[in-house]
Formats: structure tokens, sequence, C-alpha cells
């Protein structure tokens, strides 16, 4: 599962080589071209706008100071996200210095998903909203998960990094991102049906 | 024979796609005859797609022109370095 297509990944990897050699126009490129999603990213896991903007700008800085250190096995892509990722969840901790941020909970039983309500969705339920209120009701879903389901989540189905590259960048077991991406997902659905839910349809409970 | 908590458990590889055929074919049999996973499976996949197809919002202008002067005062930094 790959975000760049190929095509666009041999050029870059050109980009990258020629800002390795210190060519200052081709690390500005890659900055302009990333910079959009890492900001979206930090923003997602800090939750904070101030925060978000130190992470950005970390993020590059620091990119920049270990070109030489980007051994080019991954994409550069993947690379930046882990340093953001680090960043952010640095700057979480900071802020919430209680332990509910800890990437490391102990095991889910899955309790959580014995219950669900379930109603079906309208058939384009996005258009009954703005971009604007979609956004916001996409955001603000995201936000209420835990940390450590929201950075998976983040990860895999809005950065569309793999399950091995989000384990990897989180620092976390591959069987974790897939337990905790599975219940993200789950209470995004439950969320969501609030909004998008067919009325006249009864909600009833399910399991 | 499949229960809706087996369904549950495997639905992220079952959507991922990530399953061995035996067991996809399982699932797929389970939800075809069970109307309240197949509601879970439908708005489950449609909540992932809605979220794949956002794109980033553009940043805000301040912050883009702060980001670009600190990187290009690095840039200067590690010339004279």
């Amino acid at each position: 599962m790959t975000s760049v297509p190929p095509a666009d990944l041999f050029d870059e990897t050109a980009l990258v080589e020629r800002a390795r050699a210190g060519d200052a126009a081709a690390f500005t490129e890659l900055v302009e071209k990333y910079e959009r999603k890492i900001y979206r990213l930090a923003k997602h896991i800090t939750q904070n706008d101030e925060d978000a903007e130190d992470v950005l700008q970390e993020t590059f800085l620091k990119a920049f100071s270990h070109l030489d250190t980007f051994a080019g096995q991954s994409k550069f892509y993947t690379w930046i996200v882990r340093i953001a990722v680090n960043e952010a969840l640095m700057k979480l901790r900071k802020r919430k210095s209680d332990r509910t941020v800890s990437l490391d909970e102990p095991q889910d039983t899955g309790e959580e998903t014995v219950t669900r309500e379930i109603a079906v969705w309208d058939e384009d339920p996005e258009q009954k909203y703005s971009q604007e209120e979609l956004r916001d009701i996409l955001d603000s879903a995201v936000n209420s998960l835990k940390p450590s389901f929201r950075t998976v989540f983040v990860l895999r189905d809005i950065e569309e990094l793999s399950t091995e590259e989000t384990a990897e960048a989180l620092g976390i077991s591959v069987p974790a991102v897939k337990s905790r991406l599975l219940r993200a997902r789950l209470q995004l659905r439950e969320k969501l049906t609030r909004f998008f839910r067919r009325k006249g349809d009864d909600v009833f409970a399910y399991m | 024979m499949l229960t809706c908590k087996d369904f549950l458990n495997e639905l992220g590889e079952f959507m991922d796609g990530t399953l061995d055929q035996e067991l996809r074919e399982k699932l797929q049999k389970h939800v075809s005859e069970c109307p309240n996973c197949w509601v879970v499976l439908d708005t489950s996949q449609r909540t992932i797609k809605i979220y794949k197809g956002l794109e980033p919002q553009t940043i805000p202008p301040d912050i883009h022109a702060r980001l670009m002067a600190a990187v290009s005062k690095k840039i200067e930094a590690s010339k004279k370095a």
C-alpha cells in the first residue's frame, strides 16, 4: 500500500539525492511537497495549533540535519512521518503528563466491541453537509479517540502508511497496530452513524 | 459456523484484504446472511473511504512563511559550518 505512485517515487529519489548533496532548492521542494500532510498529522496527534506548528518546523529541520542518515531504503515520506510522530508524541506527553497518552497500554480485552448500535446509513450522507461541516464532523470524531487509537488510525487510514510502517513509526507490534486500528475504525463508524444514519430507521443494539 | 463475534474480530483484516481465502469465504458467507454484520461492514468501509478521500487543507500562509524562513535559516547556517 503506497501513497506515492511509482513514477513519482522515482522522481523523488533523485530529488532526495540532490537534497542530500546539499541542493537547497531540492530540499525546499520536498518541504513544500509534504508540509500540508505533516501539518495535518501534527494537528491530529497534538490537537493543538501551536504544538502542531512546532512539530512541523522541528520535523523538517531535523530531517535536514539528518539527511545523511536517511538510508533511502524507506520512502522519504515514511522517514519524515516517523520524525513527525516522535515530535508530536513528545509534545503530547509534555502537555498531558499523565499516563493516559502512553502508547504502551495493556492489551485491550475487546469488551468494548460487544455492544454497538446498528443503523443503515443514507445513500450519500456526505451530501447533507457542506465541506466545512463535514470536515468538522470528521475531525471531531477522530479527535475524540484516545491517543493510542487516534495515532494508529491517522497513520493507517488518513496518511495511508502500511501496517508495518505504522508499527515501525510508533514502535509497537504489528498485531497491536491491527487491533487498535480495528477498534478505532469501529468507534469512528459509530460516531459517524449519529450523523449519517438513514432517517426513520430504528437504531438497534447488536450482539 | 462463524458467529457475529468471529466476524467482528476479523473485520479489520477482512476489509484490508489480508486474510487467507478460506477464512475470507467463510466471513463473506456470514456477512451475506447476517444483516447486522452487513451494516457494520458497509458503514465501516464507508468510514474509511471518507477519511481516505480527505485532502489535507492548505497550511495557513503565516505558518507556511515561518516554516520556510526556519528552513532557509537552517540551510544558510549549514553552508557556513
